[in-house]
């Protein structure tokens, strides 16, 4: 089944010298519970691309459909994290925190705790439910953010780089982590990432986005058994494979 | 850095004693005549005559209301304001021109107007707070609005929140900390105004007025007493009500770090 059709769109901004192409004609699907990365240099398009998906911006032309239904903005059939840390609430705690989606839609506090509690569990916060953003780590910030965008069970999780500011212990351990939490949620997940690595340990397949306009050059399945380890050959042949669709090393 | 509260004590006890020493050694000079020079046993004296007549307690319970009068209306009034500058353009055109050309004129320098407008009394010193405290409210409220992180409401809408529930939940928690520091300046300079304004457009009561009264009647050590009781006031508001404020909120968000000593 079809999660997400991305069907020819164009995306295009007003610059200073006249309207500027930054998508062109990208078509793609993600099936039910498939986790797509997208990966491409900076300037890309793949966060405008991921941000179409949201609902934050619509396609100049060309079409965005989550499980059949068009996307004309933001929804609960969607769950977003980012990269800054900065996008949890300061003034609410993690539990608060990863209450608002249900918050929103008028679920009963008890319930809303409860669920909270649950997922917070699930990203191994249970201890920290009470704790401030600022009292959290880096990791345990984006840990929140996850658990955040889970809670109201959206059927999508689009994920912009969450783990790019991230040291590079803690980011390996939170890759491990998602993917655990991907295989017991089975999530569909949009992942954008400029980190070819990265996107090797987390897809099932991966889309690879040229600069200028962005536009699709690549889509790799990668069937490595899980857990995949980042050291072993045929990491390293998938990982070369799609470098070389980057282009230029 | 936050001293060890007893070196703080001991600092500003030393301090006090050394300004309470100086002052004595002026008084008995004989540089000026006594008695416009009180010592400082007879200013603490005054000081307890208007504890034990009760008569410091109506004093300072007028300034308080009316500053407090003052206040409460011009939040009423300035909170929202600068709330809605900080939402639509139009009304930040329109209203910030008028705030910076108002906001620096001394709110004192209304006093005459504002008898000749409300009479003595209550009205002239609550107007003349209200005055002293609305710009920094909104000036404050309306930074704070556009200050908001843009991540915020992008996550807070992926999350189905309507235009109502991003403003309640998080443009209103997103502004507090400038609002509370609206507020603490709104409180500095409502205080210099409330006193400033009892001593001309008050009538029988009031920190500010006690002191005018007194010169009738060169009873400086009321005057000095009623200087130091305002002085202290001051500050105990400042940090009973605005520090524990932002203590509760702002400090414990981390949204200011070691602020507020």
């Amino acid at each position: 089944m079809r999660q997400i059709e991305i069907v020819k769109v164009d995306y295009e901004y007003a610059g200073g010298a006249g309207p500027v192409t930054a998508l062109r004609g990208v078509s793609f699907d993600v099936g039910a519970s498939e986790f797509l990365c997208l990966v491409g240099r900076s300037g890309c398009g793949k966060t405008t691309l991921l941000n179409l998906v949201a609902g934050f911006l619509s396609p100049t032309r060309g079409e965005v459909r989550i499980g059949g239904t068009i996307v004309t903005g933001q929804g609960l059939d969607r769950g977003v994290v980012f990269q800054d840390f900065a996008q949890l609430f300061p003034w609410r705690t993690a539990q608060r925190n990863v209450e608002f989606g249900l918050e929103m839609r008028g679920v009963a506090a008890t319930e809303r705790a409860e669920t909270a509690a649950r997922f917070l569990r699930l990203m191994g916060l249970e201890r920290f439910a009470r704790a401030y953003p600022h009292e959290l780590s880096g990791g345990m910030q984006q840990r929140v953010a996850i658990a955040r965008a889970l809670a109201y069970n959206p059927a999508v999780l689009l994920m912009d780089e969450p783990f790019a500011a991230l040291d590079a212990l803690t980011r390996d351990e939170m890759q491990r982590l998602l993917v655990e939490v991907w295989a017991q949620t089975r999530k569909t997940v949009l992942y954008v990432t400029h980190n070819v690595a990265e996107a090797v340990y987390l897809a099932d397949r991966v889309i690879v986005l040229s600069p200028h306009p962005g536009t699709v050059v690549a889509d790799v399945r990668v069937t490595l058994p899980r857990p995949r380890d980042p050291l072993s050959v045929a990491f390293v042949d998938v990982q070369r494979a799609i470098v070389g669709h980057l282009g230029g090393g | 850095m936050r001293l060890p509260r007893t070196r703080t004590v001991l600092g500003a006890t030393v301090a006090f004693g050394s300004a309470a020493l100086a002052w004595e050694a002026f008084a008995r000079s004989g540089s000026l005549p006594p008695a416009i020079t009180p010592p400082v046993e007879a200013v603490v004296a005054a000081v307890a005559r208007m504890i034990g007549d009760g008569t410091l307690f109506v004093h300072v319970g007028y300034t308080l209301a009316r500053i407090a009068a003052g206040m409460g209306l011009a939040a009423v009034v300035g909170v929202p304001l600068g709330m809605v500058m900080g939402r639509a353009r139009p009304v930040e055109r329109f209203v910030l021109p008028l705030v910076s050309v108002l906001s620096p004129i001394p709110s004192l320098a209304w006093v005459p107007l504002f008898i000749l407008w409300f009479g003595l009394g209550n009205t002239a010193s609550i107007a003349l707070v209200f005055y002293a405290a609305l710009f920094p409210l909104v000036l404050n409220t309306w930074t704070g609005v556009c200050a908001v992180n843009r991540l915020w409401i992008r996550a807070a809408e992926s999350m189905g929140a309507n235009r109502g529930a991003v403003f309640r939940h998080v443009v209103l928690p997103g502004a507090l900390p400038f609002v509370i520091a609206g507020l603490r300046q709104a409180f500095a300079r409502g205080w210099i105004a409330v006193v400033g304004g009892e001593m001309i457009a008050a009538t029988r009561w009031g920190l500010g007025w006690v002191i005018f009264d007194s010169k009738e009647f060169l009873n400086t050590d009321v005057m000095l007493g009623s200087l130091a009781v305002i002085g202290l006031l001051g500050l105990a508001v400042e940090r009973l009500v605005f520090a524990a404020l932002e203590r509760r909120t702002v400090e414990r968000w981390g949204l200011m770090r070691g602020a507020a000593a």
